[in-house]
């Protein structure tokens, strides 16, 4: 009888070891709230996510759920409005000397969460932080143009010698290498936040790593953060521009299950879910079903070095029987959209206001009749009757549909024609690809930033992502005449000749479609604005009718 | 006895070291890298990141390194998670998978206990069919499967339990249940399959003819003996746990152990693999042995220091 009381008060008291130790979120009170304003009309905006927050410092982030958390809590220079153009943010005046190398900024009066100022140094502190620390977007402060950038990266040069200082409190002063257009919409990027460097050094290598060890300085602040379950956002009283913000609260929780998020949305627990293909068609008549347009584009690398695949011809041909309403109407669904360029659709306006894929249409759209045309004749011109090539892709089930429906589209169209899939992992995809052994590669690329030049100034001869050995002396020009072109009009000319040189007269890629997002969303969800890179989303003007 | 404990300690140590060897050698197949972004990763960068890690020097140089970090107990620092340290991550994330992991154990096995009991006890019966098919279920259709039915007739048509998420001891309820199935059918199986046998011994049967009560049979002699043998499942059922709780973690999203496991395989997270993989292998060793263990105490016939 002793022995089996022993037994259980064992077992009771390991029970209660394991009740304490499972971290519940509501120990820390953070249940997902009902959204009825039964809170005194209290609004709260309930999103899922489907991973944890890799970093918090802003000089190390890379990835998309790291800079919306960054982006609604932190200010930099400029942030994008809603309508994706860049506006001042913490900067009240920014001032430009003649020859456009020398920017410098007044600062408004603004306040960290701890109470101290946001200075100049804060932001000359960061970014020599961001190349001391070879974070992994160090390259934007090169593609930014700031003086010194390149040389430090090479470590030529000492992070000491990088473009920025603090002229005083409220004063920065900014040099670059040469006048550099893109410089202004770059200031939006988390890379360029700045951080307070006393709290930053006090918290050492626990900086950023909970919720207490961060500041912001923006529309929001972090004030629960729960590794692998959520985090949860308040409006920031301190915030210089608080009246525009409608929220009073945001709680974002993790949940990797695409199937078990929309099972959350049913049940009234989130006010947004993004969907996957799979489950499109059992929600596509929901009332609250929308679909996106993101700035992701998805295309084909052709390996220039290949014997037949360096023609051009070729290329076209493959590119030309290609349906891709097909593609992304039945096959997809997602909310993916055709795509025959290069460059995105429906973010980057030309300085007159037109959108750039309206202005340079579509490229090698044609029908299978015109592509089996190109391609015969391309048989024999170059000399050879059949060709069989691979195709390099990742193992994911959107790509392997893709990579079905590619080869039956080629192979119906094109005779002699034989494509063979080979799909791997993600990762490996990627070093076949940066080795350039493949045939044709299913590739994707993300926008760094809001500019068509994120898509064009990769097929530069040498570019970390070429990666298909492609060249072409007359890209390389423009896209370096178009890097310094300060009249704006005439660099969105530049950026508009460089897809036609990479298209029509090359056919170096052939772009699939541009990837989209299908959602659920709560129909009394309003403004939350969406922007195609960096971060995803502004959650500053969000509100709940 | 003293002796076989530390030689099985011993043993073990050195299972742990080959398991922490081949992982490192398999890991390191795996083509790509554990950098975070791999898609903008520059050439320039990696070589910097791999000098960094110390990825550029040979094989084995990096093997040894690793080894010495192991025997100071090191386990290293998360790539996808800039500045935790693997031990922390596991500290974080063991608790919750080691909730619904023990609900689903105790609860399946006393479900899978009564279950197998009575349709011994009633043999070739219509409630012996009925427990032999739910047991068989059981075994065939898949945890996740069952989760998803879950999820949705109790989540979200009833709303009797939460969808998913971690919020509160109810949040445990579904997660757990779905893990227990496998339990149950197994532990019902087996005990059944023991029962039927001990009921056929003659120890049975001179019990009846001492003219025994039915219940005062079952209980003391037939239940007890069939036990016995129950204690050996422990160690399988385990590691089924384990394994379905890769599963069930993600369709509930509950933060544990198994699903940041699965994703550190996907990104390439070295630290992280190896620390998880350690940890699960050292749990399931000792689990084993502490199952031996067991068994020598229950079963006096059976003395495993004698084997060698």
């Amino acid at each position: 009888m002793k022995k089996t009381n022993k037994i259980f008060m064992m077992l009771f008291l390991s029970l209660v070891l394991i009740l304490t130790g499972c971290n519940f979120s509501s120990d820390s009170g953070s249940e997902t709230p009902k959204n009825d304003d039964s809170e005194e009309g209290k609004k709260v905006l309930r999103l899922t996510t489907s991973s944890d927050i890799p970093t918090l410092d802003s000089t190390k982030a890379h990835d998309a759920v790291a800079f919306d958390v960054l982006y609604n809590t932190t200010e930099g220079l400029y942030r994008l409005d809603q309508e994706n153009n860049p506006e001042l943010a913490l900067a009240e005046e920014h001032n430009v000397n003649d020859d456009e190398t020398v920017h410098t900024f007044i600062l408004k009066d603004a306040e960290w969460s701890n109470g101290e100022p946001v200075t100049a140094e804060d932001f000359e502190y960061a970014w020599k932080r961001v190349m001391a620390e070879q974070g992994a977007y160090n390259y934007m402060l090169v593609t930014a143009g700031i003086k010194n950038a390149e040389a430090i990266m090479e470590e030529e040069m000492s992070v000491d010698e990088l473009g920025i200082k603090a002229i005083s409190e409220k004063e920065l002063e900014i040099t670059l290498e040469a006048p550099t257009p893109l410089f202004v919409t770059l200031m939006s990027f988390p890379t360029f936040l700045p951080q307070k460097e006393s709290f930053v050094e006090e918290k050492g290598d626990q900086y950023a790593l909970n919720a207490d060890n961060i500041l912001a300085n923006g529309p929001f602040k972090l004030t629960d953060w729960t590794q692998e379950q959520g985090w949860k956002f308040e409006k920031n009283e301190n915030y210089w521009d608080k009246d525009a913000v409608n929220l009073d609260e945001i709680s974002v929780v993790v949940i990797k299950e695409p199937s078990s998020a929309a099972n959350l949305y049913e049940t009234d627990k989130v006010d947004r879910v993004t969907l996957t293909t799979s489950l499109v068609d059992q929600y596509m008549d929901d009332e609250d079903f929308t679909q996106d347009k993101l700035g992701g584009t998805t295309f084909l690398r052709f390996n220039h070095n290949h014997e037949y695949l360096q023609h051009a011809e070729v290329r076209r041909a493959i590119s030309m029987a290609i349906n891709r309403d097909g593609l992304t109407d039945v096959i997809l669904k997602d909310g993916s959209a055709p795509l025959y360029g290069a460059v995105a659709e429906g973010y980057y306006d030309s300085p007159e206001g037109t959108d750039y894929r309206e202005l340079n249409g579509d490229f090698n759209k044609g029908t299978k009749d015109e592509a089996t045309e190109v391609w015969e004749k391309a048989k024999s011109d170059i000399g050879f009757d059949e060709l069989t090539v691979s195709i390099n892709m990742a193992d994911t089930e959107e790509m392997k549909k893709v990579g079905e429906y590619l080869q039956a589209e080629l192979e119906e169209a094109l005779p002699g024609f034989q494509l063979e899939l080979k799909s791997v992992p993600f990762a490996q995809r990627l070093e076949i690809e940066k080795a350039i052994e493949y045939d044709i590669s299913l590739s994707t690329w993300g926008p760094d930033y809001s500019d068509p030049m994120t898509y064009l100034d990769m097929w530069v001869d040498g570019s970390s992502a070429n990666r298909m050995d492609y060249q072409n002396s007359k890209i390389d020009e423009l896209v370096e005449e178009a890097r310094t072109e300060t009249d704006l009009s005439k660099r969105f000319e530049l950026l508009l000749e460089i897809e036609a040189v990479l298209l029509e007269e090359d056919a170096a890629i052939a772009p699939l479609y541009q990837r989209g997002a299908s959602v659920l969303q709560n129909p009394r969800v309003v403004d939350l604005i969406r922007h195609p890179s960096g971060a995803d989303f502004s959650y500053k003007w969000a509100d709940i009718k | 006895m003293k002796k076989y404990i530390l030689k099985r300690i011993l043993l073990m140590i050195v299972t742990l070291f080959i398991v922490a060897s081949i992982t490192f050698f398999l890991m390191k197949i795996i083509p790509g890298t554990p950098y975070s972004n791999p898609e903008k990763l520059t050439e320039k960068q990696r070589i910097v990141l791999d000098a960094k890690y110390g990825f550029d020097k040979p094989l084995a140089i990096q093997y040894m390194k690793y080894l010495g970090g192991l025997l100071q107990g090191d386990l290293g620092y998360s790539f996808q998670f800039e500045g935790r340290t693997v031990i922390s991550m596991i500290k974080d994330r063991i608790g919750p998978s080691v909730m619904i992991g023990m609900q689903a154990m105790v609860f399946g096995t006393i479900i899978g206990l009564l279950l197998g009991i009575i349709s011994a006890l009633r043999h070739n019966t219509v409630v012996d069919y009925v427990a032999v098919t739910i047991a068989v279920l059981g075994m065939s259709i898949p945890s996740f499967v069952f989760a998803a039915l879950l999820q949705y007739v109790v989540g979200v048509k009833l709303q009797w339990l939460p969808v998913a998420l971690w919020e509160s001891y109810a949040s445990t309820i579904l997660p757990s249940f779905a893990l227990s199935v496998a339990v149950i059918a197994t532990v019902a199986r087996f005990i059944r399959s023991e029962m039927l046998e001990v009921l056929g011994q003659e120890y049975v049967v001179t019990a009846r003819a001492k003219g025994l009560k039915e219940s005062t049979i079952t209980v003391k002699h037939v239940i007890r003996n069939a036990l016995i043998p129950v204690v050996t499942m422990l160690g399988p059922l385990a590691v089924s746990i384990i394994t379905g709780t890769l599963v069930i973690e993600k369709i509930f999203g509950v933060p544990g152990l198994g699903e940041q496991f699965t994703l550190s395989i996907l990104v390439l997270d070295y630290s992280v693999i190896m620390g998880i993989t350690l940890f699960y292998s050292a749990l399931f060793i000792f689990i084993v042995f502490i199952v031996d263990v067991l068994y020598m105490f229950l079963d006096p016939r059976i003395d495993l220091s004698k084997e060698g």
